[in-house]
């Protein structure tokens, strides 16, 4: 397979997770600003932007002012925000588009219709009655991609880098959300026993949709620890950051099965593997759990970018 | 403009009488209902869409994609007509490759005096580089479509010839594919020749003209410019039907001697590359110094009969429109035989006779760039205005020797489904031909373009024109 046939499929599956993840971020703010005042509400959308990276973009064009409908839309389709979900989408589409030998005809045809779909949908400006709708349409289609993927793709390279695209991204999106929310999971004596917590705790896992997932594992009771052992290290939770590193794991090792070679990657994912199986979420915050979020989020970072020497993504 | 000449309607004759070749399909349409029709002429569109059968159109926005209209009227072809074509064809074939191998050694053709010298040593799809040497497999032009009019129930004439990179084949297949899917009945009523195994056709052509370093089973690579190419879609659509690697000039280089590309295992030699790249862009070393599409020494690696490229570098000689006007004594020269396929009566402005006349006649003529394609700089008489044709005239009596004339034909017609029902309109047919050591190779039918404006002579897609599945019966 080309490098650069694998640097495509790895992109066009960073795109497509990364736009998903971004309705979900919307989703789970967007339900917060309507349980909060106003001002609270802000706060609320201004947090969601910094966890996507984009304050320095947003606050360029609009300045503080978070409003609800200028953040999603600022975040579904705007044209100065280079990770827009409009945006991510057609970048996921080229990508595809420029790797269309290594895809099967349905996920080709899954990933060019949502586009057209998001494209029609996006046109103009979204308003808030239409907000619900949109993001079901959005998560709707990354479904129609995913089942056509994992139902026709050969599990070969362009599969592998397809999947490692995936989890890098997934993993990295975990991480910074708990890193801009991880406040509201250390033990605070103001806060502690409030409302106000448990609302602040769900909306962090909403925005995984992890949310029933973790009340179902624990009869419905929320605390800060469970929900950051729930992220962190529950490996049966699909966006857990453990489960992101056992997928990397796996994936790399179809790659290396299939060329009898391992790589730099596997040894740093071996590592961190290795480092997460050890790790009990006491420890975890002992130590910091804002440094070990900071240092997982450098290390997903590292591990992507030996994947893409390793195996010559780029000339 | 004059009275508008009778022209050959391939469905229906003269008096309204279905002609046998369509007799089959039209009993079928007949027994449709037009709605149902209609909504699936929709449908259509919406699959061309969704699996992204689109090209790009130059000079639009970046990266604007349009669908190339399809028509649900095929074209039909009888069998006798088509053996009739093929020999034409093959012979055609025959004679571009000898010709170019003949200019690129000892111009017997020219020594004769049948073709100028001037218009190959001043002619810039003549390549130096290619002076001397062989290609692997001794073909130059391994891919070519030849473009077919007709005027009458017994007269195709062929209209050009596209030795470089003839583009198309992939509307041909899926035309069919579409065909295929929303009227699959029609198909159990009328025998038609199939076309599907044109990219295992094409994939074993290639293969058979790797060259000696290859090993049993070669590595076929399609170069194409990138994604904004206006036929990107074809490049990735062959590559993937042939399971061929689709490559791009940064993928490859020389190395060892060969050319490699980079996978994400490191280097591996390629054998043959089918490139859908022009000559120009193809080597930066040898040619255009800036190019970020080709592979710099590739020309070299080519020269020591290391790598097969097809077409060859520099068959533009053959297929450029003053040279075409040679192409029947070209045919007799290298085959001893007449041409079987006629061309059209041309003009060459560089003479001056035909000058004085072609400036005489511009209203009544269509005048061509003597190395333009795709219906880009050319002016069609009858259908343009006195401004347009005195600003033409001025262009031409600048550089006579960059135009042909050419009579305006009376294009045979096809009926397209339209709102008002069955309407005809000018087509013409691109037979597509795969040359190898093992002959030659001529998929049945080929792309039907057809002027979808109604009097339209102009059938290129970049200029509004459409497509049809194009039939060749069975005997």
């Amino acid at each position: 397979m080309l490098g650069r046939t694998a640097n495509g499929t790895f992109w066009m599956a960073r795109y497509l997770e990364r736009s998903e993840n971004t309705a979900r971020l919307i989703e789970a703010g967007f339900r917060m600003a309507l349980t909060r005042r106003s001002d609270m509400a802000h706060e609320e959308w201004r947090s969601v932007i910094e966890t996507v990276g984009q304050t320095k973009a947003f606050e360029g064009l609009y300045g503080k002012d978070y409003a609800g409908e200028r953040v999603w839309n600022f975040l579904l389709r705007d044209r100065g925000n280079p990770g827009s979900v409009l945006a991510m989408t057609e970048g996921a589409r080229s990508n595809a588009r420029s790797v269309r030998t290594a895809l099967t005809r349905e996920v080709w045809e899954a990933i060019n219709e949502t586009w057209m779909v998001l494209k029609e949908l996006l046109a103009r400006p979204v308003r808030e009655p239409l907000l619900g709708q949109v993001l079901a349409t959005i998560r709707r289609q990354a479904t129609l991609v995913r089942g056509a993927f994992d139902g026709t793709m050969l599990r070969n390279e362009a599969y592998n880098f397809s999947r490692l695209g995936t989890f890098i991204e997934r993993g990295d999106n975990t991480a910074r959300i708990l890193d801009v929310k991880y406040y509201v999971l250390l033990p605070s004596l103001a806060w502690v026993g409030s409302s106000l917590d448990n609302v602040q705790w769900e909306s962090v896992l909403r925005s995984v949709s992890g949310d029933r997932a973790y009340r179902w594992l624990n009869a419905g009771a929320m605390d800060p620890r469970g929900i950051a052992d729930f992220l962190i290290l529950d490996r049966r939770f699909p966006r857990s950051l453990h489960f992101c590193i056992d997928k990397l794991r796996s994936n790399l090792f179809g790659l290396a099965h299939q060329y009898g070679q391992e790589t730099e990657a596997h040894e740093m994912l071996r590592g961190l593997g290795t480092r997460f199986h050890e790790s009990a979420i006491e420890t975890i915050f002992e130590s910091g759990l804002h440094e070990f979020i900071q240092e997982f989020i450098a290390a997903n970072r590292q591990v992507a970018q030996a994947i893409e020497r390793d195996y010559r993504f780029y000339a | 403009m004059n009275h508008a000449p009778p022209c050959f309607d391939e469905m229906f004759d003269e008096d309204g009488v279905v002609r046998p070749a369509y007799a089959g399909y039209r009993e079928w349409l007949y027994g449709q209902d037009a709605p149902a029709l209609r909504r699936k002429a929709v449908e259509a569109e919406g699959f061309f869409r969704r699996t992204g059968i689109t090209f790009n159109v130059y000079g639009d926005d970046a990266g604007e994609e349009r669908l190339i209209p399809f028509d649900m009227v095929p074209r039909i072809i009888t069998a006798r007509e088509w053996r009739q074509l093929t020999r034409g064809i093959e012979q055609r074939v025959r004679a571009l490759n000898a010709f170019l191998h003949d200019i690129y050694h000892r111009q017997e053709i020219v020594r004769a005096g049948r073709v100028p010298q001037r218009l190959i040593a001043e002619n810039a799809a003549f390549l130096p580089q290619m002076v001397g040497m062989v290609p692997p497999g001794g073909i130059y032009t391994h891919i070519v479509g030849i473009d077919l009019v007709r005027t009458g129930p017994e007269e195709f004439m062929v209209l050009e010839d596209n030795a470089r990179t003839p583009s198309g084949v992939s509307y041909m297949l899926e035309n069919r594919e579409t065909m295929m899917a929303m009227f699959p009945e029609l198909f159990t009523r009328v025998n038609v020749r199939p076309v599907q195994d044109y990219p295992r056709r094409l994939a074993k052509s290639l293969a058979a003209c790797a060259p000696s370093c290859a090993g049993e089973r070669p590595t076929v690579a399609v170069l194409t410019p990138g994604i904004y190419n206006s036929a990107y879609f074809e490049h990735a659509f062959l590559a993937d039907q042939m399971g061929a690697e689709l490559v791009e000039g940064s993928d490859l280089r020389v190395i060892d001697g060969r050319v490699a590309m980079r996978t994400t295992r490191g280097y591996e030699p390629v054998d043959v590359i089918y490139r859908r790249v022009d000559d120009e862009f193809l080597d930066p070393l040898s040619f255009n110094p800036t190019s970020m599409l080709g592979v710099p020494g590739i020309m070299d690696i080519y020269r020591a009969g290391r790598i097969t490229i097809a077409n060859a570098p520099g068959t533009g000689i053959a297929d450029d429109k003053a040279i075409y006007s040679f192409m029947p004594e070209i045919v007799e020269f290298y085959t001893g035989e007449k041409p079987i396929l006629a061309n059209v009566p041309t003009w060459r402005c560089s003479e001056k006779d035909s000058l004085a006349y072609v400036l005489d006649n511009l209203a009544d003529l269509v005048v061509k760039e003597v190395h333009g394609s795709g219906g880009y700089g050319m002016l069609i008489g009858p259908t343009s205005s006195k401004k347009e044709i005195e600003a033409f005239a001025a262009k031409l009596k600048a550089k006579p020797a960059n135009y042909i004339a050419q009579p305006t034909l009376s294009l045979s017609t096809v009926p397209i489904f339209a709102k008002s029902g069955l309407a005809p309109r000018h087509v013409d047919l691109r037979p597509f031909v795969l040359v190898s050591p093992q002959g030659i190779d001529i998929t049945p039918g080929g792309l039907t373009r057809v002027a979808l404006k109604k009097g339209s002579l102009v059938v290129n897609s970049s200029q509004g024109g459409g497509t049809k599945d194009s039939w060749v019966l069975e005997d």
